[in-house]
C-alpha cells in the first residue's frame, strides 16, 4: 500500500496566490501532486457552498487562499474571504468534520516558495488527518 | 444537457510541458470528456502556427468553446483571446488550464502524477468551459494624461517622453526638490559625467516643459478607476518647506493649509527609485571614518578630500540571509569611487576587499582592468571570515594569498545594497500591485511584462523594480514610457467583461451587494412597480464577486466566475471518486 494521497481543493485569487503558484512555477520548486487550483478573481469570491461542495464530494481538505491583509486587489476581498471560511469551518465542526481541513492562507505574488511549501505543509497536515471520513463520494459514483 | 462543442488544444510548450507530461495521453483522454468535439496537441499553441490552428478548428469544426491546456492565464490568457476573436468567437468562450506553471513544472519528478494531475485539470477547465457565456465588455473613453510617481532621473526622463509625445504629464516627487538620488552622486561611471549637472539639465527640461506639472514634496494617497481612467489624489507631505502644486511659472507655493489635488491619468508610471542601506552597526560604521560609498561621494562634491589609505568593504548586509541579493551597482560604484580617490589624491593607496568582483559586460570588465592598472588593490575575502575594522586598521583573511592582513587606513568605505525605497509598500497598496520579498515593485512577468503590473495601465520603471546601473534604468523610463502610450494613444479601452450581474427577478433589495462593494459599483433602483433591485454599473464594477458571495438569494452572479461555474469545477476536481485523482493507493 502506498502513501495515502489526500485530495485538495484550492481555490487561489487571480492576483496573488496564483501568480505564486505561477512562480512556484517558474522557480522549478517541487510540492505533491495533491492539490487541484481553481483560479478565481478574488478569495472573496468563495463561497461556503463551494467549500461545502468539495468536502461533499469527498475532498480531504480545502485550502483557500488570497492576497496578504492590505495587499487585496479589491482593497478588502480577503477580508470577506476571512467571514466565509471562519463560518464555513464553523458548519464543519457541526458536520463533525475536522476543522483543520480546511485552511486559509496568504500568499503574495512574490512568494513562489511559500506557495510550495503550503501545498507540501497542508498535504501533510491532511496526511496525519487521515481521509475525510465522508467517504470519497465523488458525483458519477453511485455513494 | 448542454449542446456545447468544445476543443481542447494540449499545448507541448516545446519540451516545458512534454518532458514531464504525457501530453498524447491528456489529449487522448480530452477526447473522452462531455461536450468535447475536437482535440488536438500542439507543439507551441502561442505560436503563429498554433493560434493559426486554433482559428481553423473553431471555423471547420464548429466549435463554441476553446480550452487551452498550456501555461498561465497570467501572460497568455490575452493572446488566446484575441484568437477566439479573430475566429469570430466571443473571446469569453475561452477557458485556460494551467497544465505547465501548476503541472509539469512542479511535479518533474512524478511524470505519472503530473500527467494524472494535467488530465484532471483538464476535466475541471472542459467543465467550466461547457457553462462559460459569451460577455460583452464596453468601450471606455481613454484620458490622454500619464502620472508619474517619482521625481528622479527615471520619473523624469519617462515624463518628458511621454510630454514629448504631446500627453500632459502629472509628476509626484515625495522631496521637496526634483533629482533624487543623482543629487547626491558625484561623477557616473564610466564616463566621468557630473552626476549634478546632468540631473539639473533634466530637472530644468522638466521645469520648462509645458505638458508637465509638477509635484513636489507631494504623495499620491489615493488611486481609483481602472486602465484609461485611473482618478488620483495627490497630498502634501511636510518637509516644513513649499511644496505642493507648481508650474513652470509660479515654483512654489506657500501660506495655505494643503488640499489634497485630484487627477485622472489614463496610464500610471512608478519610478519612486530606491534607497541605499544604512550599515548602523556594521563595521564600526560611524559615517565619519566609516562611511557610505554615498556619503564618500557626497564628501568628494562638498569637501576637499585629503586621504592617504583607504579600505572598501563589499557586500556589506548584502548577499546575507536578511539581503540574499547582489545589488549589482556596488562593485563599479566602487571601483568608479577608488579611482576617483587615486584622482584626487595621488599618493592615496586603495583597498576594495571583495566577495566576487562582479563587473559584468566588456565595459565594466575593462574598467575593473583599468582599476588594477591604476594601482587599487583587490582583495577577495570569505564570507565565513568577514573584515575586521578596528581603530586604524583593517584586518582581513586574504582567500586568494591564504593569509591574513593587516591595512593600516584612515577612511573605510562600506559598500551597501540598494534597498527598497520608503514608502514603497504603502504605494503598492494604493496602487494595488504587488511587491517582492525585498519590498521592491514585482513586474507582471520578468521576461515577457518586464515593465507592466499584472495591473493594465500600469508600469514601472527604474530601481523601484531592481538595482541597476544608469544606463539600464533609464533605458527602462523610455520603455515604461512606450508602455503607457500605447494606452495614450487609444482612443477607448475596452473595460473587462467579467463583472457582476443580477438577475432582477431573484434580488429581493436587500443591499448586501452595496455594502461589501469598494467601488460603488451596484446600487439599488426601484423598478416601474416599486420593488427595489440592485443594479450594476458595469464599468465601476472590477469582477471581484465579492458581491455574488454575499448575495443570499444568489441574484447576483459573477460573470466567469458564476457559481454553476465554479461549482462545476469543484465537482470535476473530485471526480471521479477514487481512482483517477492521484496515481497510487490511498490506504
Amino acid at each position: 500500500m502506498g502513501e495515502f494521497q489526500p485530495r485538495i481543493v484550492v481555490f487561489a485569487c487571480n492576483w496573488c496566490s496564483y501568480a505564486g503558484a505561477d512562480l512556484a512555477g517558474a522557480s522549478r520548486i517541487q510540492y505533491p501532486p495533491t492539490t487541484r487550483v481553481i483560479r478565481v478573481m478574488c478569495s472573496g469570491r468563495v463561497t461556503p457552498g463551494f467549500i461545502l461542495e468539495a468536502f461533499h464530494l469527498g475532498a480531504d481538505g480545502v485550502l483557500v487562499t488570497g492576497c496578504h491583509p492590505g495587499d487585496c486587489h479589491y482593497i478588502s476581498g480577503n477580508e470577506s474571504a476571512v467571514v466565509t471560511v471562519d463560518k464555513t469551518a464553523r458548519l464543519l465542526k457541526l458536520l463533525g468534520l475536522e476543522v483543520e481541513r480546511l485552511r486559509l492562507e496568504w500568499i503574495s505574488a512574490a512568494e513562489g516558495a511559500r506557495f510550495a511549501r503550503l501545498m507540501t505543509e497542508f498535504t501533510e497536515q491532511v496526511r496525519q488527518l487521515g481521509p475525510t471520513p465522508l467517504g470519497n463520494r465523488g458525483t458519477g459514483g453511485e455513494a | 444537457m448542454d449542446t456545447a462543442r468544445v476543443g481542447v488544444f494540449v499545448c507541448h510548450c516545446g519540451s516545458n510541458i512534454a518532458g514531464h507530461v504525457d501530453v498524447e495521453a491528456v489529449a487522448e483522454y480530452s477526447r473522452t470528456l462531455p461536450g468535447v468535439v475536437f482535440v488536438q496537441r500542439n507543439l507551441y499553441s502561442c505560436s503563429d502556427g498554433g493560434l493559426r490552428e486554433i482559428k481553423a478548428a473553431v471555423a471547420s469544426e464548429r466549435l463554441d468553446r476553446v480550452v487551452v491546456a498550456a501555461c498561465t492565464p497570467r501572460t497568455h490568457e490575452p493572446l488566446f483571446q484575441e484568437a477566439c476573436r479573430e475566429a469570430d468567437l466571443n473571446p469569453y468562450l475561452l477557458e485556460f488550464v494551467n497544465i505547465r506553471d501548476q503541472c509539469s513544472w512542479v511535479h518533474m519528478k512524478e511524470p505519472e502524477a503530473a500527467t494524472q494531475k494535467a488530465k484532471d485539470l483538464v476535466r475541471m477547465g472542459v467543465a467550466k468551459a461547457r457553462l462559460l457565456e459569451p460577455l460583452d465588455e464596453q468601450e471606455v473613453p481613454v484620458e490622454p494624461a500619464a502620472l508619474v510617481i517619482g521625481g528622479g532621473i527615471i520619473g523624469m526622463t519617462a515624463a518628458l517622453n511621454l510630454a514629448n509625445r504631446g500627453f500632459p504629464v502629472k509628476l509626484v516627487e515625495r522631496e521637496p526638490e526634483l533629482g533624487g538620488m543623482m543629487l547626491r552622486l558625484h561623477m557616473l561611471y564610466p564616463t566621468r559625467e557630473d552626476a549634478l549637472k546632468v540631473v539639473q539639465e533634466r530637472i530644468a527640461e522638466v521645469r520648462r516643459h509645458d505638458s508637465i506639472e509638477v509635484f513636489t514634496s507631494s504623495v499620491v494617497s489615493s488611486v481609483k478607476g481602472f486602465v484609461g481612467n485611473y482618478d488620483v489624489m495627490i497630498e502634501e507631505v511636510g518637509h516644513g518647506e513649499a511644496g505642493g502644486a507648481e508650474t513652470p511659472d509660479d515654483p512654489g507655493r506657500c501660506g495655505d493649509a494643503p488640499v489634497p489635488r485630484s487627477a485622472t491619468a489614463g496610464a500610471i508610471i512608478v519610478a519612486t527609485g530606491t534607497n541605499v542601506l544604512q550599515p548602523d552597526g556594521m563595521h564600526g560604521y560611524d559615517g565619519k571614518r566609516v562611511i557610505t560609498q554615498l556619503e564618500l561621494e557626497e564628501r568628494f562634491r562638498t569637501n576637499r578630500l585629503d586621504v592617504g589609505r583607504v579600505v572598501m568593504i563589499q557586500c556589506v548586509g548584502a548577499r546575507c540571509a536578511e539581503r540574499p541579493y547582489c545589488s549589482r551597482i556596488c562593485c563599479t560604484t566602487a571601483i568608479k569611487n577608488a579611482m576617483e580617490i587615486k584622482r584626487c589624491c595621488p599618493g592615496a593607496e586603495v583597498y576594495i576587499l571583495y566577495r566576487d568582483a562582479e563587473t559584468q559586460g566588456t565595459r565594466y570588465e575593462a574598467y575593473y582592468t583599468q582599476a588594477r592598472e591604476a594601482g587599487v588593490q583587490f582583495v577577495r575575502y570569505d564570507v565565513e571570515r568577514p573584515p575586521e575594522v578596528l581603530e586604524e586598521r583593517v584586518l582581513v583573511y586574504d582567500e586568494m594569498l591564504g593569509a591574513r592582513l593587516s591595512i593600516p587606513c584612515d577612511m573605510v568605505v562600506l559598500s551597501t545594497p540598494l534597498v527598497a525605497a520608503e514608502g514603497a509598500h504603502e504605494l503598492a497598496q494604493t496602487l494595488k500591485v504587488p511587491v517582492d520579498e525585498h519590498g521592491f515593485f514585482l513586474e507582471a512577468h520578468v521576461k515577457l511584462r518586464p515593465l507592466d503590473f499584472a495591473t493594465d495601465g500600469i508600469y514601472v520603471a527604474g530601481t523601484a523594480r531592481w538595482p541597476g546601473h544608469l544606463e539600464e534604468t533609464v533605458a527602462q523610463a523610455y520603455g515604461a514610457a512606450a508602455r503607457a502610450a500605447t494606452i495614450l494613444s487609444k482612443e477607448h479601452v475596452r473595460s473587462s467583461g467579467i463583472v457582476a450581474r443580477v438577475s432582477e427577478h431573484l434580488c429581493r433589495g436587500c443591499g448586501r451587494c452595496v455594502e461589501v462593494c469598494e467601488f460603488g459599483a451596484p446600487s439599488l433602483e426601484e423598478t416601474s412597480s416599486g420593488v427595489k433591485v440592485a443594479h450594476v454599473n458595469m464599468v465601476m464594477c472590477k469582477g471581484c464577486g465579492v458581491c455574488a458571495s454575499v448575495c443570499p438569494t444568489g441574484a447576483m452572479q459573477a460573470r466567469h466566475f458564476t457559481d454553476e461555474q465554479v461549482t462545476a469545477m469543484v465537482r470535476a476536481a473530485l471526480e471521479p471518486a477514487l481512482p483517477s485523482f492521484a496515481v497510487g493507493d490511498r490506504s
